[in-house]
Order: structure tokens, then sequence, then C-alpha cells
């Protein structure tokens, strides 16, 4: 009934799931078989309850295999276990202990299976999505991929280690209640069968009928929760315009209407617990006075009747959980699709013979054009020659396309086919392996992230091997030693959600001395100093000015001061170099250049009073 | 730095029921109508298998079918009374447990819309959250489910017992012996368990914690070409949380194995003393079996409920310090008497407000802070003055903003309105007079017409055209299909920044104030929205005392008093020709904002 198209894709998903199941497989396995020994036992002990009423006390033939008589025999014979019942006793207290062996297996298996099922699921998805190309990044949300990795994560682990095992536990369970029951007796077995199908229909029916009603309770305490959520985060608007009692009268009718829709569903899930309650007790009840029946009419001994009750009482709970897991196990397929749409991203890929070429060249822009959608180009032909220990300046309002240019040198977004060419000493970028051009770029971003570890660390993040004098060499260039010493830790002071919170202008300052500890060749400043004074400035530019010659060094800024020690400067507008030349040429060229020098060398001298 | 969720440890008397039980009173005839249900649904099961020794002595052993249809009457009479009450149970319980959530979290709301702003500050919006929605709920579930299943098996093993002890008492005691082996078990374990969840929950937090950073730095990531160490320690901190985890798999798995184990014993204990009435009261015999079984249930319930307790006690404590919570800035007792509360204000006794402010000798720190932020501030503010206040981000701009709003009291000095310190009247009679425009626009969900009555829910369609008219919006609400009943939060995009912030100035002019508090936006919009806030910001404070946190030069320029405040304090105060002359910070400030819009100018003639 399914087309070929979805066959393919379920296809496609379950090999996914084979892929996490890789290493746990085995495990789950073995649990479900310790599982099916527990239940064994759990089958056996009737039998030996029964052994004892009718062969040793009750003193009847018995119909054992022969290997149960022979065994009797060799303990003394059934007469002499109907006297020493401490036999028959310590027999059910050593399956007692086969059981709970049994069981504590199943348990360290199944937990064993289910932690390498979900590490190897976070691994898999962590390592795939730190691979995943930056411009993945920006179309997805945050939000929603964490929640992929671990609600849906999560809601796969209980589909394989609870849902799946246990409807296979069960499965055991009621077959070996039913071997046992129809080896005792067929027409019993029978009368104990047939309402089964019944009550698993039942349950597997009435909880999709019940669906419903839970989502709309669902939705409406999503209601609920925002307008809580809405309360707090407006809470000044709510206070400054006298709003309480509306937001409260507003709240009780959502929180009225949502209560009085799970008053409600307690009527439908009562129903549905009393009807699945009848249902398995009438199944007890024809089992007990059928049994009956047939014991009086001399079809079953006492014995077996008693261990047939047994065997029955088995059967009902699993059944009735057995209803509920099914229709349950149904929303695992969402979130396996919902993994597989990360998994079938693309990751970051190298062209066939990419290679380490050397970084110690000139950086070239040739005919540069990038889009990041169709039809509004960022980059509207670059050409651009940055010859190798050189300085670059560049200049250019928001928009321009001059961060653009830097995401493209560093690879954080691919340059099409026809975008034109960018080559480092003569090799085009894309033939040169990705991480490794990263380790050859430092680049201080924009806006810069700091991790949640130590201050320390994160300076140290780039480069393998710093040493802690390393980090504090870079620290001074970057200004940052002051800051650090003043928090308690120094050095070790931990960072981010769980630490201090840095200012606009330590991160920076972070993120800078980050990149300058780094070994690398070409040096990046993307507007890196907005956030830091003007004195701070002109210190952390004399830290950068001590690379200038030995690494070809790009500065993005709006400030003409920060661009004077250029080697060359560029004016970037809509995508294109409007000016270019020396900065000493370009504060007489008559462009933006000039003017905006003429703007800040009439208000530079004030603000550089600053303290 | 701001409370989040956090795994805290709490030890409460009686694991806090005690605090609870105010919201569990209310309800109190349906828990006795639950308790009387359990009773039955009890004393059913320990009839079934009285029924079932009855089949067995009585038919089977004595070889004969008579009464079997009475017999199979009174069971299947039994299962259906048994499946009515069970419906009544279900269904009382589940009403019981959602109206006592309702209950809880209509006290928390309320109490909530009284809580002073240096709650808010230092607590995130997350934390407060799942105060009122998921601590109210894990309570409410422990509260009716736990006990209604705690009331049955209470129930259950009296009934049993007294059933067993009436034909044996040797075997009920044998029977008995494994209880307390298995309590005293659990109290060994069950601090193992609760430490080994909380290092699971704590490793969990730290594994989310690393996807978020893996996400949100990935640009930071790459550019530091540092995938494979992020995802080594990724790796190491899985490999933890599985030890981890197999740890308390370990621990718990022990345990169930003695408990089960004393289990198996019971039973063998009834087998080896109780075997010999087999030979003539084979029923008897079977109902100690079945009772012996089925008595690991409620031992094992208790054990879960227990460790449940433990757990709740954590959200009980937090649910109870929220409402005892008492707020900062609070009416005094004659003031609410005179002016009414938050819900039900006497506008009847209301002074009509004229805008006068005066701060007088303020002294001002922040409950939270250690440090004065004002010290002995002066300062008048007469109807109709315009305010400024300048400086950096992060500078403590909104502090004068949130003393005359009152969110804040000074810890000395007086903050007067209309003459008289703001503390003489109510909150409420202050906020009623007041205008606030935030720099961020907080819309609620709902249609544009409900967030412009917000603060005038009697406003008249004209007012509401007028409002309109006044910060230009009419084109705006042309271009959306269903004008002024569009939900704001439909698709999303449909309104800008920029026409939000629109919309919230008409929703403070509606409610015509006589005071405007106004956080102007720095985010960029275009030109053209930018003129019609700039003529909005302009309509607004007109003819009324505003309070401007301004980044825009004309307001600036043309304010009555402009105030200068870096790290936290006033350092310059006074007209705009006047701190220019001066040469100090204000002028750094200007100067660099000045040079900002020149070099914007710049970049837009180019174009």
């Amino acid at each position: 009934m399914t087309s070929p198209k979805k066959e393919s894709k379920t296809r496609h998903n379950n090999r996914l799931l084979l892929q996490f199941l890789r290493g746990s497989k085995a495990l789950f396995a073995l649990s479900i078989c310790c599982s099916a020994l527990t239940t064994l036992v759990d089958m056996m002990t009737p039998q030996v309850v029964r052994l004892t009423i009718d062969n040793a006390i009750g003193g009847k033939a018995s119909q054992f295999p022969a290997w149960v008589d022979e065994l009797v025999e060799r303990l003394g014979g059934y007469s002499y276990l109907g006297s020493h019942l401490w036999i028959p006793a310590v027999a059910v207290a050593a399956l007692g202990v086969v059981r709970v062996c049994a069981q504590f297996g199943n348990t360290m298996l199944n937990a064993s299976g289910s932690e390498t099922l979900v590490k190897n699921m976070r691994d898999t998805l962590y390592d795939h999505i730190a691979h995943l190309p930056y411009a993945w990044h920006m179309k997805n949300s945050t939000g929603d991929i964490i929640q992929r990795c671990t609600t849906d994560v999560d809601r796969m682990r209980t589909f394989v280690a609870e849902q799946l095992t246990s409807v296979l536990r069960i499965a055991i369970l009621v077959a070996m209640s039913l071997y046992f029951m129809f080896s005792m007796n067929t027409a019993l077995a029978l009368a104990a069968t047939l309402p089964i199908p019944v009550i698993l229909a039942y349950s597997v029916l009435f909880r999709k009928e019940m669906h419903q009603g839970f989502t709309e309770c669902d939705e409406n305490e999503g209601k609920v929760s925002n307008i809580v959520q809405e309360n707090l985060t407006g809470v000044r608007v709510v206070r400054a315009f006298a709003h309480e009692r509306q937001e409260r009268e507003k709240f009780e009718a959502a929180n009225r209407h949502y209560t009085s829709l799970w008053v409600h569903m307690g009527h439908v899930i009562g129903r549905f617990f009393a009807v699945q309650d009848v249902l398995c007790g009438l199944q007890i009840l024809l089992v007990t006075v059928y049994g009956a029946v047939l014991a009086v009419r001399g079809h079953l001994s006492a014995g077996e009747y008693v261990a047939f009750i047994s065997y029955n009482g088995m059967l009902s709970f699993p059944i009735r959980r057995l209803g509920r897991m099914l229709s349950e196990m149904a929303k695992a397929g969402a979130s396996l699709d919902r993994l597989v749409y990360i998994m079938d991203a693309p990751v970051e890929q190298d062209a066939p013979g990419a290679h380490e070429a050397d970084m110690a060249g000139d950086i070239r822009f040739e005919n540069v054009h990038f889009a990041y959608e169709e039809g509004h180009e960022v980059l509207q032909g670059i050409d651009l020659t940055i010859p190798h220990g050189t300085t670059l300046g560049i200049l250019g309002s928001t928009g321009s396309g001059k961060s653009t240019m830097m995401l493209l040198l560093d690879k954080l977004y691919d340059l099409p086919p026809e975008g034109g060419r960018i080559t480092i000493g003569g090799v085009d970028i894309r033939e040169i392996q990705t991480d490794y051009l990263r380790r050859n770029i430092a680049m201080v971003l924009q806006e810069p992230y700091l991790f949640s570890r130590s201050i320390a660390d994160n300076i140290a993040m780039g480069q393998t091997g710093a040493t802690r004098a390393d980090v504090e060499k870079a620290s001074a260039a970057a200004c940052l030693t002051e800051a650090i010493e003043g928090f308690a830790d120094g050095y070790d002071t931990f960072v981010g959600e769980r630490g201090v919170t840095l200012s606009g202008g330590q991160k920076q300052r972070a993120a800078i001395a980050r990149a300058l500890l780094r070994d690398a060749p070409i040096l990046i400043f993307d507007d890196s100093l907005s956030a830091v004074d003007t004195q701070t400035d002109a210190k952390i530019r004399s830290s950068i000015e001590e690379r200038f010659g030995t690494a070809t060094v790009i500065l993005i800024s709006h400030r003409i001061t920060t661009l004077s020690r250029a080697d060359q400067v560029i004016v970037l507008d809509g995508g294109q170099i409007t000016e270019r030349g020396t900065p000493e040429a370009l504060k007489t060229a008559g462009g933006v250049y000039q003017q905006i020098y003429e703007i800040q060398l009439g208000t530079e001298g004030g603000a550089g009073n600053e303290a | 730095m701001k409370r989040n969720e956090k795994q805290e440890r709490v030890a409460l008397p009686l694991f806090g029921i005690p605090r609870i039980l105010p919201f569990a009173k209310p309800y109190k005839r349906n828990f006795l109508g639950l308790v009387a249900a359990q009773l039955l649904c009890s004393v059913s099961d320990v009839v079934r298998p009285v029924l079932q020794k009855y089949a067995l002595d009585h038919f089977v052993q004595q070889g004969t079918l008579q009464g079997i249809g009475l017999f199979a009457a009174v069971y299947a009479a039994l299962i259906v009374v048994t499946a009515i009450i069970s419906y009544y149970g279900v269904r009382g319980c589940l009403a019981t447990e959602v109206q006592m959530d309702r209950d809880m979290r209509n006290k928390a709301f309320a109490h909530l819309q009284k809580l002073s702003f240096d709650y808010y500050n230092q607590n995130s919006v997350g934390y407060i959250h799942a105060r009122v929605m998921s601590d109210t709920s894990r309570i409410g579930e422990l509260f009716t489910w736990q006990l209604f299943d705690g009331t049955y098996f209470a129930l259950f093993v009296i009934g049993a017992a007294v059933v067993m002890l009436g034909i044996d008492v040797k075997l009920t005691g044998l029977v008995f012996l494994v209880v307390p082996v298995i309590v005293v078990l659990f109290s060994f374990f069950q601090g193992r368990l609760f430490t080994l969840h909380h290092e699971i929950r704590e490793s969990n937090s730290r594994i989310t914690g690393n996807f978020n950073e893996g996400i949100t730095g990935a640009k930071t990531i790459k550019s530091l070409a540092v995938e494979e160490k992020t995802g080594e320690e990724f790796r190491r901190e899985t490999a933890g949380m599985k030890r981890t985890v197999l740890r308390s798999a370990r621990t718990y798995g022990a345990f169930s194995m003695i408990t089960n184990l004393a289990s198996s014993c019971a039973l063998a204990l009834v087998l080896w003393q109780g075997g010999i009435l087999a030979a003539h009261q084979v029923g008897t015999f079977a109902l100690f079996m079945s009772y012996a079984q089925d008595l690991m249930e409620p031992v094992r319930w208790l054990v879960e409920v227990l460790a449940l307790l433990v757990q709740a006690q954590v959200n009980i404590g937090r649910f109870t310090d929220l409402l005892a919570l008492k707020p900062t800035v609070q009416d005094t007792a004659e003031v609410e008497e005179k002016y009414g509360d938050c819900f039900a204000p006497k506008r009847e006794n209301w002074e009509p407000i004229r805008g006068d402010i005066q701060f007088d000798h303020v002294d001002f720190k922040y409950p939270d802070g250690d440090e004065y932020v004002l010290e002995d501030f002066n300062l008048s503010i007469p109807f109709g003055t315009n305010v400024a206040i300048v400086g950096e981000t992060g500078a403590g701009k909104s502090t004068l903003a949130s003393l005359i709003c009152r969110f804040y009291e000074p810890t000395r000095g007086r903050v007067l309105i209309d003459g008289r310190d703001a503390r003489e009247r109510s909150q409420l009679w202050l906020h009623s007079a007041l205008g606030y425009v935030l720099q961020s626009p907080h819309l609620f969900s709902g249609t544009i017409r409900e967030n412009l009555v917000y603060g005038r829910p009697d406003a008249t369609e004209e007012e509401i055209q007028r409002a309109i008219h006044l910060v230009s919006l009419e084109s705006t609400l042309q271009k959306l299909e269903k004008g002024l009943d569009t939900d704001v939060g439909e698709g999303g995009d449909l309104l800008s920044t920029g026409e939000k912030q629109l919309i919230s100035f008409a929703r403070a002019i509606l409610a015509d104030p006589k005071i405007v508090v106004l956080d102007e936006a720095t985010a960029s919009v275009d030109t053209l929205t930018e003129q019609r806030i700039q003529a909005a910001i302009d309509t607004v404070i007109r003819g009324r005392t505003s309070i401007v946190i301004a980044h825009r030069l004309s307001t600036v320029k043309d304010a009555d008093v402009i105030l200068v405040v870096r790290h936290g304090k006033i350092v310059e105060q006074g007209r705009h020709e006047d701190l220019l002359a001066r040469r100090g910070y204000y002028y750094q400030l200007w100067t660099r904002q000045y040079e900002d819009a020149a070099i914007s100018r710049v970049w837009q003639a180019a174009k």
C-alpha cells in the first residue's frame, strides 16, 4: 500500500537507527534473554507448587516428564518430599535466586545497552553538527536543534530500551504462559486466550480516541504557559499600565478552561480503565469457573488448577501494558524523522585532492561574486591582492560585504564555482584542506563567543600545547591582564553561564588574546575593538602592529586611526571596492575615506581624553 | 548573576507536605470520597482471592458443581462493581489533581503580580516560569495519585493481614517477616540513589549545555578549527554520564534484587510451613500464596513513593518559598485601606495626579548590590519637564526611571509625586497615571486592537483612531488584510520591530498618562521608520512629564534637563549647551554620537 518513495524513506530511517544501535544491539538481545529466563523461572515456580500439592502431598501419580520424576527419585521420592517440605521450599527459594540474578542481568544489560545507544546517538549527532557547514547553522534555529538532540534522542532511547524491549518481553511472557497452559489443558488454555485479542484491540483503539483529547489538553497547557511567559517577560509593561487585575483574570480564565478539559478527560480515562478492568476480570472469571468445571469433571487436577490460575494471572497485566506500548510507539517515528533531518544534512567536505598549501603567500580575490540568497549579491566583483606580510585596512558601512569577504576567505561560506576565485600563494582555497586553512588564519569575529570554561582555557583554545606563560603574554598584549587579575580565581575564573559574565569590551579583548596567541600567518580583526575605549584601543593596536611584516593582517574598522598604519586601505560600499590606496593617499583623494577622516580628526582629540 | 534552574537539596519536615495542606483543604470531600472508593476497591481485591479459594475448596476439592452459577454471578457482579468504583476513583482523583494544580497556579500567578522588581532581576524568566507551571503539577500529582495508590495499598495490606490472621497466625507472621527487611534495605539504598540521580541530572544539563555551545558557538569553533577538540571533550562528558547511569542502575538493580529475593523467601516459607495445609485445604494454601506475592507490590510502591517524596520536597520548597516571599515594595496597610490593592482598587478615593516629580535627598542601592548608585540625589521635575538620561550601554540609565515608577524605593530619602511621598499613595494609583515605552517593544499575544487598548480597555473607536494617527500607523494597518484585528503574533514577521515600536507608542498615548517613561530603541531601523518613531516620541512626550532614556541626538538636545550616567552614577547634569561647554564626559558621548551620525550621512550620500 505504501508508495515506493515512502518505503525507501522508511528503509533510509531504519538504516540510521541501525547505525545508532551499533554496539548496543547485542546488549539488548542479551537483556531480553535474561528477561526470558526470569519469565521461565516465574513459570517454573507454580509447577513446583503443583508438584508439591498434587504428587508430594496429594499422592497422585506424576504426569511430569520423565526427567522430573528421576530428579524427584534422586531426592528421595514424592512421598519423601511430602514429609520433608523444606525441600520444595528450598527449590522455590533457589528458583528465586536464579530469578533475581537473571533480573539483575537484565537490568544491567538493558541499562548498558540503553546508555551505549544514547552515547552513540549524542556523539554521532554532536560530531555531525560540528562538521555541518556554517550556512546550515545560520538556517536552523538553535533551540530547535537542541530540542532534537535532547528530547528526540530521549524519545528514541525510550522507544528502543523501554518500549521495544518491553514488547518483546511481554511477547515472550505471553508465549510461555500460553505454552504451559496449553501443555496442561488445551480447552482451558483456549478459553483463556480468546479474550486476549479483544482486550488488546480495545486498548489500542480507545487510546487512539483519547489521543485527540490529550492533544487538546496539551495545546491549552501551552496557552496557559504562554500567558505566564508573556506576563513575566512583560512584567514592566504590566506594572506600568496597572494591568495586574486584567492579567490575573486572563490567566485564571485560561487556567480554568485548561482544568475543565482535564476534568472531562478524567471521565474518558476512567471509562477506559473501567472497561479494561471488566474485560480482564471477566477473562479471569472465565478461567476460574471453566477450570473448576473441568477439574470437577476430572480433566484437571487441583495442582494444575492452582498453577493454571497463576499463569493466567501473569497474562492480564502485561497485555494491558502492551496496548499502551503499541500506541505510544507510534510517536518514535516522528522523533527519528527529526534526527534524520540533522544526519542527512551534508557535512563540510574538502574537494578531492585538497592539500596543505604554503600559507605564507599573497592573498588574491579574483572577480569574487557572492550572494546569500539568490538575486541579492553581497559582493559584486571584488579584485584585490594582499601581498604576504602586508596589512590591509577595510572601511565599509554595515552591509557593505566586508565581513562576507572574511567569511569566504576562512571558508565559512563556500564560494560557488561561478563566483570567481580566492587564492593564497597562487593556490585556489577550494583546493586547500579546510581544517588546515582555518588553523592558519586567526580571525577575531565581530561578536566573539566565549566557551563556558576557564578564561585561560578560552584564550588557549585555538593553539594546541599553549602554556600558561603564552596565555599570560597574549592577555597582556590584549590589555586583559588587569581585568583577569581582578577576578577571584584569576586565569582560572570560569566564564559564561555558570561563571562570571564579561563585559562586551572584555569579551572582545579575550578573543583578541586568543587570536594573538595563535601562531598563524594570517590575522583578521573584524571590527574587533568597537566596545573598547580609545586608550586601550591604542595599546592593543600597537600589540597587533608587532605582527606587521611577519604576518598578513586584515583590519576591518570604522576608526581612521586604526586604519592609518595599514599598507593599503580599501573602501567597500555595496559589495564593491570604491576607493583603494595607501592611507596617506586616500586622505586627500576626496572620497568617503577623506570625509570620515576629517570628521574624526575634529572629534578624536576630545574622545581621546577618555580615561 | 541570575538564578537559573539548579538542583537544590532541601530537607523539609514531613517532606513539606504540611505546607501544601491548605491547597488540599477545599477538596476535603473529594479526598474522603477517594479514600472510600479505594476502601471498596481494596475490599474487592481482598475478596477476590477468597472467591478463588472458595472455588478451589468448594468445587474442585469436593468435586461438585452445585452453585457454580451463583458463584459466577457473584464474581461477575464484584468485577462490575469494582470497575464502577474504579471509574469514579480515577475521575475524582484526576479532577482533584487538576483543580489543586489550578488553585496553586492561580495563587502563584497572583502573587507574582505583586512581587517587586528585585525578584524579577534576580531570577530568570525560565526559573520563575517553572515555579508556576512544573512545580505545581508535580506537587498535585504527588498529592492525589500517590495518595490514591497509598490508600489502596495500605487498605489492601490491612485487609490481607486480617484475612490471613483469621486463617493462620504463624504463617501470617512468616509472610510479614520480609517487610522490615525491605524497609531497612530501602533506607540503606535511598541515599545513594538520590545522590546518583542528582549527579545524572547535573551531567545531563552539562550535555545540553555542550550542545548549546556547539551550536551557538559554531562559527567560533570552525574559525578556530577546534571541532575535534570540542568533540573529544563532549565524548568524555557523555562517557562520564554513561558511567554514572550504570552505577545508578547497578545500585537500583541490587536493591530490587534483594527485595525480590525477600519475596521468594516469603513464598518458600509459606510452602515449607504451610504446605501441609494443602493436603486438606488447597484453597487456604493457594490464598496464602497469592497474598504472599501480592504483598510485595505495596512494599515496592512504598519504596518508590519515598523516593518521589524526597524529590518532590524540592518542588514543594520552591513553590511555597515563592508564596512566602514578601514584595520589597509594598503599600502600607493604611494606604491599602484607602486606595485598595492592585486587584481591588478603590478608585473613588484616588486624587487626580498632576505629574510633578521630586527627588528629595535620595540614596539608593539595588537590593542585590552593595554599592550606592545614588547618594543624596536631589532633582525637581515639575509637570511638563522633559528629562533625558544619557550614558553608555549598561551604565545604569534605567535606575532613575525605576525609582519614578516605584519599581524600586529609595534606600534613604523620598521620591515625591505632586509634592507627597510616593509611599503615601498606592502603587496602582501611580501606575495608572504612567506611560511606559520599552526599548524592545513588548506586545502581548492577541490582536493589534487588544494591544492598543491595553492601558485603556474602555477607549472609544475614535480615540483609537486618533492614537493611530498620532504615531502614523495608518499605512502599516492598511497593508494588513485584517487591519486592527490582525493577530500580532500571526506569521511572526508580519510586523517589523519599528512597527511594533509604533504600536507601543500608540498604546502609551491611548492611556493618556501624565508621566511618560521612554526607553529609546538603539536597534537600527530604516530611515523612514526612524522618522516616524522620532515624530511619535515628540507626540508622546508633548504636554507630559517625560523621562527619556535617550539615544537620539534630537531628543537629547531639546531636553529640559540631561542626566549623564556613568558606571551607575550621575556624573553630570544640566542643559545641552551647558554640558557641551563643560567639555566633560557628556561632551565625549555627544561627539561620538555626532560623529557616528555624520559618518552615516557620508555613507548615505555615497550611495
